[in-house]
């Protein structure tokens, strides 16, 4: 089988993200790239390390800025023979993909997490926010989407030719109704910050008001990390949404997430779970949040996180 | 005046734990309570702002079972002043099916004489997490689209919608009619008040059976992930923990 994938780079490359998807459709068949817009030595070698047999490249003014509709015209007018189509699980995976799926007239499964190659394409796929996984059997060519850490990115045993095709994919005009016309850079604070941050110091309802944060704002500051929330959190206003972590806000994956009054229920779970080391501080030593952590100290944060600060400030001295 | 059609989904409203059915045909919600998702709410937010801004009339639109009425009467409640019920088994309906049904009540009401300039679904639903009823929806229409915006305002004959990029706030201005599928974080849903709620009890809900065979959603099973047993490490209880917490701060370099 060969599978096509749509990867999406950022300052630093080919977006993890889409190493992730390469390194999954490794294991359905051959694979082979396709960028949207310039690309950079670097991106074309990375992707050869990460199997890429060809890297197609969608150039043009249909893509000097995002259109959705005109990006689903570039990866279909790259599908030749693949068997299946992919991309990261990402906002714009997720979107592009659909488009493209309703271009070829077929199902698509989000979220993926593992495959069985095979006809009909069995998939199993993330839903409920992750909590539950629903098998899914995709006939005829497949699209999915690929969940973020649905795998450790590897790069391949045998690299890929990363042959550069360039392609000026013909773009119709209803395709360019959606564009983005404008972006506002978001402040460095937001939550972008957020999602790349190596320590989060997360508060929920424990937390007990927009005044009770400023002792996990310190602690925050003395591992160098940032404040994530629960939903409730910003839904009572106490913190601004940008900082929410879950299902419907940020999924962050840090080294160390120390997540303070939050019970743990699934919604802020799928946003949290891809953190490399949990330190739950709860007063319910059965909160889901507790069981599922690497460490926990069973008390009310109000007393444990001044402590800790104090701890820190003392053996700083 | 624009007209806004508003889309949600009766999903359950889970908490800490799922069970499924013993088939695992689906979620057992025999003891849970239901919702429409977050970003639902503010779709909804969103399309009785947009329709109070241009005098024109937000609707709101479910498919699924006869409870799923509740979820029509929640909306009303907030201001939206019609309502579309789908008779189907959710269930069996995969996002072509939902799509394809809800297409034909926009061109059955736009042949009656309403045209509904904008139509705003949730990004994705709460439970399948599909991702792709309004962009389906958008091709049965030929509308344009787009997907993950926090606020939207019409400008004439243009919808001008926001929301996250990778770099920032982007900025769409899509011709109407249009389809934008709503993340939450834009707006703050509005609680109903008493009289809301006895408005929404008296608003005759149009009742549309869909008898189509569906594609189905491809769906075998729902499985539960595996259990990890346990594994944490308690560092001990209340204040009297703060070394053991600094120790494993200090121990995986943290600490600034």
């Amino acid at each position: 089988m060969t599978v096509l994938v749509l990867v999406e780079t950022d300052a630093g490359g080919v977006a993890e993200v889409s190493l992730e998807t390469l390194t999954v459709a490794r294991g359905i068949g051959g694979v082979d790239a396709l960028v949207v817009g310039g690309i950079a030595e670097d991106v074309v070698t990375r992707l050869g390390e990460y199997g890429a047999g060809r890297v197609v490249q969608a150039l043009g003014e249909p893509f000097s800025s995002y259109a959705p509709a005109a990006w689903a015209a570039a990866v279909v007018a790259a599908v030749d023979d693949h068997d299946v189509v992919m991309a990261a699980g990402t906002p714009r995976g997720n979107e592009v993909m659909a488009h493209v799926a309703c271009r070829l007239g077929t199902a698509m499964a989000a979220n993926v997490v593992t495959v069985d190659a095979g006809a009909p394409l069995r998939v199993s796929r993330q839903v409920l926010g992750g909590a539950a996984l629903e098998e899914m059997e995709l006939t005829g060519r497949a699209v999915l989407t690929v969940a973020g850490h649905a795998c450790e990115p590897a790069p391949a045993d045998e690299p890929g030719a990363a042959s550069v095709v360039p392609l000026e994919p013909e773009v119709a005009e209803a395709d360019l109704r959606a564009r983005v016309v404008r972006t506002e850079a978001g402040e460095p604070d937001q939550s972008g910050s957020l999602k790349s941050a190596r320590v989060v110091v997360g508060a929920g309802r424990g937390a007990g008001g927009a005044d009770g944060f400023k002792e996990l704002l310190e602690l925050a500051d003395h591992v160098g990390g940032t404040i994530g929330v629960s939903r409730v959190v910003t839904s009572l206003g106490w913190r601004p949404h940008h900082e929410q972590v879950g299902q419907t806000g940020s999924r962050i994956s840090p080294d160390l997430y120390i997540p303070c009054g939050i019970s743990g229920a699934i919604q802020h779970w799928a946003g949290c779970s891809g953190a490399k080391t949990i330190l739950a501080v709860n007063t319910d030593p059965d909160a889901p949040m507790v069981t599922k952590a690497h460490y926990a100290v069973i008390g009310d944060l109000h007393q444990v996180v001044p402590a800790v600060n104090e701890e820190i400030r003392r053996r700083r001295a | 005046m624009a007209d806004v059609l508003v889309c949600v989904k009766r999903v359950v409203d889970t908490g800490g734990e799922v069970t499924l059915t013993e088939d695992g045909s689906r979620v057992d919600d025999r003891s849970l309570g239901h919702t429409v998702s977050p970003h639902e709410e503010c779709a909804v937010e969103l399309a009785v702002q947009v329709a109070k801004a241009t005098d024109g009339e937000a609707t709101v639109l479910t498919l699924g079972s006869e409870d799923a009425v509740a979820q029509l009467r929640d909306a009303l409640a907030v201001g939206c002043t019609r309502a579309v019920h789908i008779e189907a088994d959710a269930d069996g309906y995969g996002p072509a099916d939902v799509a394809a049904a809800i297409a034909d009540v926009v061109r059955t009401h736009e042949a009656a004489g309403t045209t509904y300039d904008l139509v705003l679904l949730g990004n994705d639903a709460a439970d399948t997490g599909d991702f792709q009823v309004g962009i389906r929806l958008a091709y049965e229409l030929d509308r344009p689209v787009v997907t993950g915006i926090a606020t939207v305002s019409v400008e004439g004959d243009r919808v001008v919608a926001s929301g996250d990029g990778p770099e920032g706030t982007d900025t769409y201005e899509l011709p109407l009619p249009a389809v934008v599928t709503v993340m939450e974080g834009g707006v703050e849903p509005r609680y109903p008040s008493i009289p809301g709620r006895m408005r929404a009890k008296r608003v005759q809900v149009e009742t549309v059976v869909d008898e189509r065979v569906p594609v189905g959603s491809g769906r075998v099973r729902l499985k539960l992930p595996p259990v990890q047993p346990s594994q944490v490490q308690l560092l001990g209880e209340g204040p009297e923990a703060a070394p053991a917490v600094v120790d494993l701060l200090e121990k995986l370099g943290v600490l600034r």
